[in-house]
């Protein structure tokens, strides 16, 4: 793994090389990034390891802008005239593509200072508007955004990162012991290492951030039926494989001989992973760049209450439960922003490009550029309530019932324009009456709209720190939710 | 190259491990998107490395780098072992490999016209044509376009004396036109949704003429709008041959991937109903069903010499005349069932990663059903669906259920009306027992599928899937809108 001073080096040296070819009458500009992870995986499956991986790498990425044109280049060679050579093959690539009067100047850092003063002033006016109302809350957010360099530095432990593979092998080696005990089979995955990334360009930007991560997910069959769990944390000793594997190893039991269930509109209690595979499908709809393409299932709706008065969302790197690079792939610090509260929807994330087009401020949330996409909230922090997932199914009285789903599986997209999700439960499905778990059920499908579901919580737990069936990498902050109308289309075999 | 892959092995070796493989691959790419008339990404990458794997201790280990130093190439090698040797402490059985002849090989993909040759000039002329085209369609709202081309140079070579070198182009291109109004998003892609891959040259593009079908579907996208909904209910549905191909590949190929059907990958990608005692037992669709895996299909985006572990590429039935037979399986995998050799289709996305089951390409055979006219004129009533939107299936592959871009209404035997937001659903097996029409050869295409994710960490692969259009009697359609 690259440190600070090692990607400086590089980045300085590669900029040097670019700005040679620089001329007055055609003068250019570079970024660089620099990138790399050696996150370790360690998978087991039938009580036994299966796969043990330990790859290593570190890409560098060159952007340079000539004369209103474009273009990046990558390459895996670090040393000083791989560095060259993609200098060079990027001047040529430039030479050949069309003008584009969209492309912009690369950043620099008194238009950041500019926007970081403006964002403040924003930030202050937006407090003095809401006075009294949610005094607290702004005050903390602009504290949080003052250090939220700190906070990211904060996601490093190097004892995470230097675990070896005989350190994940023990932690794997507890859950098969726990699991042999219990007569179950266990397959999961332990990871740990570290990862960073780095961006300088020619206005004299820079910045670096690293950070380690443990992971562990376990699956648990017993007599046919599975459970799932996971934890992912940037220190090692948050994840509590043996835990963990308790857990997974009761709700499998719990799981255990499933019955069929009718398809129809039920009461559903979605864990917190649950719900982050089925919100994670919106956040690309607070992209400015969705807006500008139409593609957005919220065209024209900032400013208008879309969601339900229980609903307010964040996108906030600074959170003490999110992990990732507090800077975007232009090199803008990411700001913390609101949006959606109360229901309503407050704000896009915006890159430099998109607002430009939409004469507004970056809001540091730029993918790499250029890119297609444009922009992406990438730290979700969904405010919680204090009802336990417990607390929700001692709501469930009387003739009604409610389906208390642990994940979601194969979440896809069928209409855009009403944000219409289909999916399938995964790894403990059960039937709660009179306030308790009843039986386990099969496995159902589901047919849902965002645009509903977000109006139909009744309930909220506390947020935390979770992460999904597809992305382990990426957690956000979210909490247990209770839903009406949740609807069940069709069931599985199993 | 191969004095590296030497200097691994012996390396491997001298450290412990009782089998080593190392792949050194060098691999360069560009990627073209446009969106409008103004070139949304340019990127060219180039990128060259080495993943050692070893059995040491009885466990597996797997390491790389991307120096390629004698000294780091040594460390890597130690690492290698160092974590097979950890994998040894929690194993029942110690790995075994089905036996494999040594080879000693040099492959390279059929491709006519070397598409890092053309010029950048030439590659924007298509998509901005194509994108012209589709803006000049009154109610499109964005017209977008990639191209993509990847050169793999990858050497292999085992601690059982094989020495293979293979060189592959995958070439790609797609268009897609969006309408968008108030209440509706819609889309419509050629040639097919991610857009078509195969193992060829520049050549491929030229044939597929984006600009040429620019506007149809610039006007179907526009028509989608205000087009009436898919209607619900048992319907005689023909399901056209791009969508088919994902159907396949999500109800027959992953169910198909031996190291699912013994529970290895049911922490992330799930399980399979396809498990081992059902083979030569399941009827897994009617008689003429027939789906090979074909590594050797000419031009197809899942064909190689050989697989990742250096066993020769195959052809092998997977359901004949209906009934379930084969897996797609690997050396340490094929002995578990009582295969005494692997089916060739271990993969790895990169250097980067260890090899793990993949398809290769998935295929239904032909039938004898005609062209696609014939087969709606056949139909009398019923729909004729295109071109993947959504797609879902269960973590046993049972229950499934997609979307299409497009629908068209089949009445007296002909093509009608277009329809809005297909959906269809079904239980696999279910589904496949009724297929009772597949249209002729000529109507067949091999679709490359570039986005495969399998895995943990997540690993994306390219695999294809030869499908032509074929007719499933009474199936459930438009349950997503219900």
């Amino acid at each position: 793994m690259l440190n600070e001073s090692q990607c400086r080096k590089i980045i300085d040296a590669a900029i040097a090389h670019a700005l040679s070819f620089s001329t007055k009458k055609k003068p250019i500009e570079a970024e660089v990034s620099i990138s790399g992870s050696n996150l370790a995986t360690s998978r087991f499956a039938n009580n036994e390891m299966t796969q043990n991986q330990a790859p290593d790498y570190n890409v560098v990425a060159v952007r340079l802008i000539r004369d209103g044109r474009q273009a990046r280049l990558e390459t895996l060679d670090l040393s000083e005239r791989g560095i060259e050579r993609l200098v060079e093959s990027a001047f040529e690539a430039v030479r050949l593509l069309e003008a584009d009067k969209d492309i912009l100047p690369l950043a620099s850092i008194k238009e950041l200072e500019t926007n970081q003063k403006d964002k403040k002033k924003e930030n202050q006016q937006e407090k003095a508007k809401n006075l009294g109302k949610e005094k607290n809350k702004e005050k903390e957010k602009n504290k949080a955004g003052d250090k939220s360099s700190d906070v990211a530095k904060q996601r490093f432990d190097s004892a995470t990162a230097e675990l070896t593979a005989l350190d994940r092998a023990k932690e794997v080696g507890k859950i098969i012991k726990q699991a042999e005990e219990q007569n179950v089979s266990s397959a999961g995955v332990y990871c740990s290492g570290e990862y960073y990334t780095s961006i300088g360009n020619s206005n004299g930007l820079f910045n670096f951030h690293r950070e380690s991560a443990a992971a562990c997910s376990i699956t648990i069959t017993a007599d046919g039926a599975t459970s799932w769990v996971l934890e992912h944390a940037p220190k090692a000793k948050e994840v509590k494989a043996e835990v963990l594997a308790e857990r997974a190893i009761s709700k499998a039991k719990q799981a255990r001989k499933p019955e069929d269930l009718p398809p129809g509109k039920y009461l559903a209690i979605l864990e917190p992973a649950a719900v982050i595979d089925l919100l994670t499908y919106l956040w690309w709809d607070f992209s400015a760049t969705s807006h500008i393409d139409k593609l957005s299932c919220l065209l024209d709706k900032v400013g208008e209450k879309v969601f339900g008065d229980n609903i307010t969302v964040t996108d906030d790197v600074t959170n003490i439960h999110q992990c990732g690079s507090p800077f975007d792939g232009e090199g803008v610090q990411r700001q913390v922003v609101t949006l959606v509260e109360n229901g309503v929807i407050k704000n896009l994330v915006h890159s430099r490009l998109s607002a430009k087009k939409m004469q507004t401020k970056t809001t540091g949330h730029s993918m790499a550029q250029p890119s297609a996409m444009g922009e992406m909230p990438l730290n979700i922090v969904i405010e919680g309530g204090i009802s336990s997932i417990e607390d929700m199914m001692k709501q469930v009285q009387g003739d009604q019932e409610a389906v208390l789903l642990t994940r979601v599986w194969y979440v896809r997209e069928v209409d855009p324009a009403t944000k219409l999700l289909t999916g399938m439960t995964r790894d403990g499905t059960f039937l709660v009456k009179n306030g308790a778990i009843v039986k386990p059920v099969k496995n159902l499908r589901f047919n849902v709209s965002l645009l509903e579901l977000l109006n139909n919580v009744i309930a909220l737990g506390p947020s935390v720190r979770a992460a999904g069936a597809e992305g382990i990498e990426v957690p956000a902050v979210v909490p247990a939710m209770m839903v009406k109308d949740f609807n069940f289309t069709e069931g599985t075999r199993f | 190259m191969f004095d590296l892959l030497e200097l691994a092995l012996e390396a491997a070796k001298q450290f412990g491990a009782t089998y080593c493989d190392a792949r050194l691959i060098e691999q360069e790419s560009e990627l073209i998107q446009t969106k409008n008339l103004a070139v949304a990404l340019f990127n060219r990458a180039d990128n060259i490395g080495m993943g050692i794997r070893v059995i040491a201790d009885g466990g597996w280990g797997f390491a790389s780098t991307q120096k390629l130093s004698k000294k780091a190439i040594i460390e890597c090698a130690r690492r290698a072992v160092e974590v097979a040797k950890a994998s040894g402490t929690v194993m029942k059985n110690p790995v075994l490999l089905a036996a494999e002849p040594a080879w000693n090989a040099t492959w390279i993909s059929p491709h006519l016209i070397d598409p890092f040759t053309v010029s950048i000039d030439d590659k924007l002329e298509v998509l901005m044509a194509a994108a012209k085209t589709m803006l000049s369609v009154k109610g499109v709202t964005l017209a977008q376009g990639m191209l993509q081309f990847i050169r793999d140079d990858k050497f292999f070579a085992n601690s059982e004396g094989s020495r293979v070198r293979q060189t592959s182009i995958r070439t790609g291109c797609m268009i897609e036109a969006n309408a968008s109004n108030n209440e509706d998003r819609q889309r419509r892609s050629y040639p097919c949704a991610f857009g078509q891959y195969e193992l060829a040259g520049y050549e491929m593009v030229q044939k597929w003429d984006l600009p040429g079908h620019a506007e149809e579907i610039a006007n179907e996208a526009v028509a989608l709008l205000t087009a009436p909904l898919c209607p619900q209910g048992q319907v005689d549905t023909i399901i056209g041959s791009s969508q088919l191909g994902l159907q396949i590949h999500e109800s027959m190929g992953h169910p198909s991937e031996l190291d699912r059907a013994l529970g290895q990958e049911i922490n992330f990608a799930g399980a399979s109903f396809l498990t081992p005692d059902q083979r030569g037992q399941l009827r897994y669709g009617s008689e003429i069903v027939n789906l090979v895996a074909d590594a050797t299909a000419p031009g197809a985006l899942g064909s190689f010499g050989f697989d990742d572990e250096g066993v020769a590429a195959q052809c092998t039935y997977l359901v004949r005349s209906g009934m379930f037979e084969g897996y797609l399986s690997s050396r340490d995998t094929a002995h578990l069932i009582g295969l005494e050799r692997s089916g060739g289709a271990m993969r790895a996305e990169s250097w980067n990663f260890a090899p793990i089951i993949r398809m290769t390409n998935i295929s239904l055979l032909p039938g004898n059903s005609g062209t696609l006219d014939d087969l709606i004129s056949d139909t009398g009533t019923g729909l004729y669906m295109e071109t993947n939107k959504s797609w879902s299936i269960d973590s046993m592959r049972y229950n499934f259920q997609f979307s299409t871009e497009i629908a068209w209404e089949i009445k007296n035997g002909k093509r009608g009306r277009i329809l809005k937001n297909p959906s269809y659903s079904g239980i696999t097996p279910v589904f496949w027992n009724t297929c009772d029409a597949i249209c002729q050869s000529s109507e067949a295409t091999n679709w490359g599928t570039p986005n495969c994710g399998k895995g943990q960490p997540m690993q994306t692969m390219w695999t294809g899937h030869g499908a032509s259009p074929a007719r499933f009697r009474k199936l459930t359609v438009g349950i997503a809108q219900s």
